[in-house]
Parts: structure tokens; sequence; C-alpha cells
């Protein structure tokens, strides 16, 4: 479903912040990306969410390439994914509620359709009371749910998580993992970049770890031989 | 809400879209008004040849079948002595006394088309005619038709000219203030990317604004241009104001200043976003 073909990512001022980057994501799989800061797992995100394109090579997202993709044909590929922030990006000014119903809104569903669907997204994040709070009224971990909530809006795919719990205190980081696994045993795959390696080793996830750009260890790699991905090192 | 954000700046853009149409206006009221002056001057436009003393009648009569077929003439008329006494008599009141018989020369008076009374035209009529050898001079009030003309030109172009200026300034004052309201609302703006708004989507808010502000300025706009004519009626001349087709025609021009300011800053800004 997610497919990365000898990926290059270059930067005008800082240089290569990927080289040679391949794998696969399959559907409703859960990966873990891990490595040290600068390592160039929130670049792969970006890439996956078509934020930026590559330099060379391909990233494909549900059969569709960054290489052909029209640039008004992104937002359409992007109410696939969900796409969840360390910094929780909620705008201040409006209630729990407002926050999602927002995604809602600016993609264009139908008005009657989105008050229940709010609740229901309320109902599954576990924040059903919080509806017209506003954000600086909820605890971290509340947060990060209300933005959890928002990217599951438009019913996607595959949710995209870059250091989701980088904020949070252990035991609400323990409460969005879990929250994360439920999500993800109902269909919906996630990648979540992460360097909380307790969070990794209990889990028993699959790991991609970067360093400096590149792929060093992707413990799908020794399960099983991916065809496209990492040919050099299967 | 582009008011309350940024009040000064949304004022400025109104106004200078306001002022830029402001001097269209009045100076297109100049021109609008000296245009049906010379409409009704036109009406009066006659090239009046004078014949040379003594020519034969048949060389006339032939002259004057020459002419009428001239593609811009309408009327021909041969215009004996005696009648230009009489007329000049008319015209000229108390003061026909100074008229002997005999002083004024027989003359052909031609009316152009309409269409054909601009002063190029007359002026190339005229010259065809005196090149008769029995005509003697050619007269055809070219001093006030051709200052009129002038007078036209420049009010148009004054107007022009200073209209464009203002219309650029308010491109420039437009895209400054939605400047302003992108980066004012950047956070927002890149969670509705996020989420998978389309650009279109994202614009459209600032694209309404501008059109809503330009709006606004062509109304001010129309409004002072109405009352800067009332006043001359009451003081100068009366004049005439423009038809409804060119005031909402104005205002529509706002409307697209206001379009276009606001296209051309918020695809630029939205990149930065
Ligand atoms: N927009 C950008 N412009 C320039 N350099 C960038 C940009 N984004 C990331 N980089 C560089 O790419 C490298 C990888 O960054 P990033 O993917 O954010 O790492 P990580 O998320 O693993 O900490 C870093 O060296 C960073 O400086
Ligand atoms: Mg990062």
């Amino acid at each position: 479903m997610i497919r990365f073909t000898h990926v290059f990512k270059e930067f005008p001022r800082t240089g290569l912040a990927l080289q040679d980057v391949s794998f696969h994501v399959g559907k409703g799989e859960f990966v873990f990306l891990t490595g040290p800061s600068g390592a160039g797992k929130s670049t792969i995100l970006k890439l996956i969410f078509l934020e930026e394109r590559p330099t060379k090579g391909e990233v494909k997202v549900s059969g569709v390439s960054s290489v052909t993709i029209r640039g008004r044909d992104v937002p359409k590929l992007r109410r696939k994914m969900g796409v969840v922030f360390q910094d929780f990006r909620l705008l201040e000014d409006r209630t729990v509620e407002a926050n999602i119903a927002f995604a809602l809104e600016v993609t264009g569903a139908q008005p009657s359709a989105i008050g229940p669907k709010v609740s229901r997204l309320l109902g599954q994040v576990g924040l059903a009371s919080k509806a017209t709070s506003l954000p600086r009224e909820l605890s971290g971990g509340e947060q990060q749910r209300v933005a959890i909530a928002r990217a599951l809006a438009n019913d996607p795919v595959v949710l995209i998580a870059d250091e989701p719990t980088g904020n949070l205190d252990e035991r609400a980081t323990r409460g969005i993992f879990q929250l994360l696994r439920d999500i993800n045993a109902s269909g919906t795959a996630i990648i979540m970049a992460t360097h909380n390696l307790e969070l990794i080793r209990r889990a028993e996830c699959r790991t991609i770890e970067m360093n400096h750009g590149a792929i060093v260890f992707d413990s799908a790699e020794q399960a099983i031989a991916y065809p496209a991905s990492g040919g050099d090192e299967a | 809400m582009a008011f309350k954000r940024a009040p000064v700046l949304s004022l400025l853009s109104v106004t200078t879209i306001a002022f830029s149409l402001f001097a269209f206006g009045l100076f297109g009221l100049v021109a609008l008004n000296i245009r049906r002056q010379l409409n009704q001057l036109e009406d009066r436009v006659e090239i009046r040849a004078f014949v040379v003393d003594g020519t034969n009648a048949e060389a006339t009569s032939s002259a004057l079948g020459d002419i009428a077929s001239f593609p811009e003439v309408s009327t021909v008329k041969l215009v004996s002595p005696e009648e230009a006494l009489v007329r000049a008599r008319r015209e000229l009141g108390e003061f026909s006394d100074v008229f002997e018989a005999g002083i004024l020369p027989a003359s052909i008076d031609v009316k152009l088309k309409e269409g054909y009374r601009d002063p190029a035209t007359v002026a190339s009529v005229a010259g065809r005619i005196k090149n008769y050898d029995f005509i003697d001079d050619v007269r055809f009030g070219e001093e006030w038709v051709q200052k009129l003309y002038r007078i036209r030109t420049i009010a148009t172009l004054a107007g022009a000219v200073l209209g464009l200026a203002f219309a650029g300034v308010a491109v420039i004052i437009i895209g400054s203030t939605i400047r302003m309201a992108v980066l004012a609302r950047a956070r927002e703006i890149s969670i509705m990317r996020v989420v998978g708004a389309t650009d279109g989507f994202i614009r459209s808010p600032f694209l309404i604004e501008g059109v809503l502000k330009g709006t606004l300025g062509g109304l001010l706009a129309l409004l002072f241009t109405y009352a800067a004519n009332s006043l001359i009626g009451k003081f100068v001349f009366s004049a005439e104001f423009f038809d409804a087709k060119y005031a909402i025609g104005g205002v529509a021009a706002g409307a697209l200043i206001g379009l276009l300011g606001s296209a051309f800053s918020v695809g630029r800004h939205l990149r930065d976003v």
C-alpha cells in the first residue's frame, strides 16, 4: 500500500536527508519508525504524505505514484491518510468538537453527516464528555486524542504519526499507544515515528530503524524477503 | 472578518480602489460630456468653399455633382451671393447694415454624413474641394472642432492613466492585506492542507474578501463621482451622469481589481505557509 523505491531526498541547504530508502508497508500493518534525531523519520512521513516529493526514486501510496501525481490530486490522496504530530496542531480558539468537525467541513462533507460523525469519533477516542472544551482546558494526552479523532475523520486507510507521544508523560503515552493499537486492530495501517525504545520493545511490532538518512534495520526483512524493498540487504 | 483583523489596511484597500475608480469616473464624465457636446456640434459641421467671382455656372454645377458623390458627403448646396447676404444678415442681426450686396462671394456648402465629422476627415474632404481652380478658400471651423477633440482625448487619457495608477496601488495594497490575512491564518491553513482541503477551498475565502472590498470600493467611487457631478451641476454647468450600464460596469471593475489583487497575492503567500 505504501512503497518506497530507491528514494533519495535532498534539501537545498542541508543536503541528503534520505539516501536510497526502499521499503513496503502493507494494508493494516503497524510499523514503528525509529532512529536518532535527524535520521530522516519525519522526512519519510512527509514523503508519504506528499508534503515533500522525492529528489530521486518513487513513493507509491494506494497505487498513486509521487512521480506522476498532479498537484491538484494531492488533496484527494491526503484524505485517505490521517496525520498526527507531536505538537497536536489543534485550533486553540475552537472547541474539541469544532476541531474535529473542521476536517470534515474543509473536505466538503455533508453538513448533516458532520454532527453524528464527530460524536462517534469522540466516543472512539474516549472524549465524549469533552466535546465543548477548548484545547487548553485539556491535558496533553487528551489533546492528542482530539488530534487523532481529527485524523480519523475522513476514514483513512493509514494513520501517520510523527512522535505522537513525544510531549506526553508515561501514562498518557501508554494511553495513546493503546488507542493507536485499537485503531490498527480495526484495519487502519499505522506508521509511527518514535524514539521511545521502551514502547517499541514491549509492543513487538515491525520496526524500521534509520540513521543518517538510510534504513539500517527493518525487522520485516528478517522474517520475510520483500522483493521490491532493500534488495541489497535481503 | 478582515476588517476586524486589519482595519487600517482593509480601509486603505477599499479607499484606493474607490480613488482609482473615482479618477476613472471624473475624467470619464468630462469625456462623456464633451462627447455629447461634440455630437451636437458635429451636426453643424459644415464645409464652406468660396467660389471665385465670375466662375461659370457649368463648372460649379459639375463640381457640385462630383462633391455629392464623395462617400463622406451627405448634402451639397450652392449658395449664391444674394442668399449669402440674406443668411449673413439673419445671423448677425443688428450688424446687418455692414453688408452691401455683392460683398459676399458665392459658396458651396457641404454637410458630411455622421461618422465622417471628425477633424481628420473634415480636413481631408476640405482639401479635396480646395483642389478645384475656381475655389478660393475653404472654411470648416477647424479650430474649435480640433480643440474639443483634443480636450476629449486628454480627459480620456488622464482618466485612464490616473485610474490605472490607482488601480495598481490598490492591487498592491490588497496584496499586502491578503498577505497579513494568510499569515494570521497560517496554522489553520496548514491544518486544512493536512486534512486534505483543496487549494481552491483554501483560497476561496481570500478571493471572496477581495471581491467584497473591490465592490465596496466601486460603490464608494460611484457615490463620489455622483456627488462631484451634482456639485458641478449646481455651480458650474449641468452635466450628464453615466447611465446604468457604465455605473454597473464601474462597480464590477472594482470587484475585478479586488479579485485580481487577492488572487495574485494569495497564490504567492499560500506557498509560504
Ligand atoms: N525542510 C527542510 N529543509 C532543509 N532540511 C531539512 C528539512 N527537513 C528536514 N531537513 C533535514 O533532513 C534531515 C532529516 O530530518 P528529519 O526527517 O526531520 O529527521 P528526524 O525526523 O528523524 O529527526 C535533517 O538533517 C534535517 O536537517
Ligand atoms: Mg522528526
